[in-house]
């Protein structure tokens, strides 16, 4: 009976916090994600990602033509993405910086973005596109919270404007506030709507099937209720006979 | 037509023993009618085996096992081949529902001493079919390229070089190169996708031959063979068709309701099924912080990291993970208890067995964590849980005090 207290007893050190894998320090904000019921905001985070995030980064496993998952037609994203003369509906998002440019200009390659919600989370990309500011020690002139001593300069500056990091000591604790600066094109409330869309927009791209495939779970599951009724009955006829 | 029917498999069975084996391994063949819960998961595994067989063809019509073109082809499935994202999540999750389903099915052995006389050989076979498993999941990790693929692979191949001696050739010649690289790539894919499932199928046959020849253990542990009727018949046995037949049909569906219900709403379980760093493409400059194996092999991760290097080698924590694997094989002749099932046994036992599950899920549960020194600690501990459930077995299924088991199987 000893070594079974023991063993509860470890079980319940073991439910410790396991925060300490990934860096516990930095707190994630929640993104509100919402794919099903918004399709407006999926293109919206479609137009500011390849106006603004493909000029350095690819996203060489989705194609534009997929746009159409998110309820744009052919005429839409044409206009409102403006393709490049030479990029056919079909094609690939490809960078405009070429990796080795970029690589010389920001120290190491910008990463292709196509799943880039799956491995980094949507609350990561959400909080990190927030949280940048300024810092001139960086030789790109900027910093982040979320991802410290980030390559990345801040591209979406003109619409937040600009933050600085305040450090408030009180009691022998160092308190990190960002604090807006200088303000953007755009108020905080709709700088953070369009941080709502982009990450929208980054968790469709990295799984574009997830719409339907929800929809396509219902249908299935269904149907397998269904069957485990019949399959269920049949057991019972096949067995009434037995014990 | 049913005229044409019964002349068609008059034709057939004058040329192959069809009626034969129907009625040996089906409409004649008698399992226990006692079968409980635990009892549908071999067939449960067979199921998954052809799910990961057939779903695995198809992948294999689109991936292209190319360092640099791995990662991209995975992506270009789950994307632009039509379905190619049902078959990829059907076979990401159907390699983590393979290792629930057999580790429930093993538990069902220990539980009800599904091992013991005359099943030893079953059990044995049943083992070796458990590593295949574990070999054909380790390959089929690498295959889509990204980060926790390239470094776990990295890690557990290095581990074959700490063998005296023959460790350094050995590794190399796991890797086809002096790193893991496109010619680890191209022979795992190989071996995962036709030496392994020929293997498996073999085996799995070998498996089942084996047991139709010794009849299947139950519940209550006791032999329904000892009392049959004038026909020979054993009393408490029932035709595995329809009777098994139909029973199986019930949990098979209620199955494909959890599979179906991970696939489509839920293919990555937080991270267990899918892991979240996998989605970056692998990069040998780029060490990741924590390179963890997926959670079906973490109990004997966590093994291996609690033991500490002897002469600066990491070959002692190898030993002791490949022994906490083989020592399974050992089981039919380490339990000396006089009954089989769990439901006559004593005290003793069910303590130890209880002991044995929370190690396993523990050790389970720090493998997936950072080595730390107090996490170090507790592994030691439920490692030396783990053995002894093993290593003290023939002492204390001695001394327990047993129920005396029934003459006939009991049900409900």
């Amino acid at each position: 009976m000893n070594a079974i207290k023991k063993l509860a007893l470890l079980l319940a050190l073991m439910a410790l916090p396991v925060t300490a894998i990934a860096s516990a320090e930095i707190h994630l904000d929640s993104a509100p994600v919402s794919l099903q019921k918004d399709k407006a905001s999926l293109q919206r985070g479609a137009k500011l990602f390849t106006s603004r995030c493909l000029a350095c980064h690819a996203a060489t496993h989705m194609r534009y033509s997929r746009l159409r998952d998110i309820g744009m037609n052919e005429e839409q994203i044409k206009k409102d993405i403006e393709l490049p003369e030479d990029v056919q509906i079909g094609s690939k998002m490809q960078s405009g910086m070429d990796a080795n440019s970029a690589k010389l200009a920001y120290g190491v390659a910008p990463p292709d973005l196509s799943v880039i919600a799956r491995s980094r989370g949507a609350d990561w990309l959400y909080t990190y596109m927030r949280t940048f500011y300024v810092d001139t020690s960086r030789p790109n002139g900027w910093n982040n919270t979320t991802f410290p001593n980030v390559g990345m300069p801040f591209v979406l500056s003109d619409l937040q404007g600009d933050q600085i990091l305040e450090v408030e000591k009180t009691g022998g604790h160092e308190v990190k506030k960002l604090v807006l600066k200088t303000p953007g094109s755009m108020t905080p409330v709709e700088y953070e709507r369009a941080i709502v869309d982009l990450t929208n927009y980054l968790v469709f791209m990295g799984d574009p099937g997830e719409i339907n495939r929800h929809q396509m779970g219902w249908i299935v599951l269904g149907f397998l209720f269904i069957l485990l009724a019949l399959v269920y009955g049949l057991k019972k006829e096949i067995w009434k006979d037995i014990h | 037509m049913m005229k044409l029917l019964t002349q068609l498999i008059g034709w057939i069975d004058a040329r192959f023993p069809l009626i034969a084996t129907w009625k040996a391994h089906l409409s004649e063949y008698y399992a226990p009618k006692n079968f409980n819960f635990w009892y549908f998961f071999g067939g449960l595994a067979l199921l998954v085996l052809v799910i990961q067989l057939l779903s695995g063809i198809f992948l294999t019509m689109n991936y292209k096992p190319d360092a640099q073109q791995a990662f991209a082809s995975v992506e270009y499935i789950m994307r632009d081949v039509q379905g190619g994202w049902i078959l990829r999540y059907i076979h990401s999750t159907g390699a983590s529902m393979f290792f629930v389903v057999v580790y429930l099915h093993m538990f069902r052995g220990l539980m009800y001493g599904s091992y013991r006389n005359p099943r030893e050989l079953l059990w044995i076979i049943g083992m070796i079919l458990y590593l295949a498993l574990m070999a054909e999941a380790f390959m089929g990790y690498l295959l889509p390229w990204g980060q926790m693929s390239f470094w776990g692979a990295q890690v557990i191949v290095n581990l074959f070089s700490s063998v005296p001696f023959i460790g350094h050739d050995l590794a190399i010649l796991i890797r086809g190169d002096f790193v893991i690289s496109d010619a680890t790539l191209n022979r795992f894919f190989a071996l995962h996708v036709i030496a392994v499932p020929l293997l498996l199928v073999g085996i799995v046959f070998v498996h089942i031959v084996a047991l139709h020849a010794v009849g299947s253990n139950n519940p209550d542990g006791i032999e329904i063979k000892k009392h049959k009727d004038e026909n020979g018949i054993p009393l408490d046995g029932i035709p595995f068709f329809p009777y098994m037949v139909a029973k199986d049909a019930v949990a098979a569906v209620i199955f494909l309701i959890v599979f179906c219900a991970i696939i489509f709403f839920a293919p990555e379980i937080g991270g267990y099924f899918l892991e979240d760093n996998n989605f970056v493409p692998g990069n040998p400059m780029k060490t990741p912080e924590h390179i963890a194996p997926v959670w079906y092999f973490t109990p004997y991760y966590a093994i291996l990291r609690a033991v500490p290097p002897l002469f600066g080698s990491q070959f002692p924590g190898v030993v002791a993970m490949g022994a906490a694997t083989l020592i399974f094989f050992f089981l039919p002749w380490l339990d000396r208890g006089k009954v089989k099932s769990i439901r006559y046994r004593g005290p003793i036992y069910k303590t130890f067995l209880a002991a044995f599950v929370l190690s396993f899920i523990g050790l389970g549960w720090l493998g997936m964590l950072p080595s730390t020194p107090t996490y170090t600690v507790l592994a030691r501990m439920l490692a030396a849980v783990y053995f002894a459930f093993f290593l003290l077995m023939p002492w204390y299924t001695r001394i327990d005090k047993c129920k005396p088991e029934p003459e006939r199987v009991t049900c409900k």
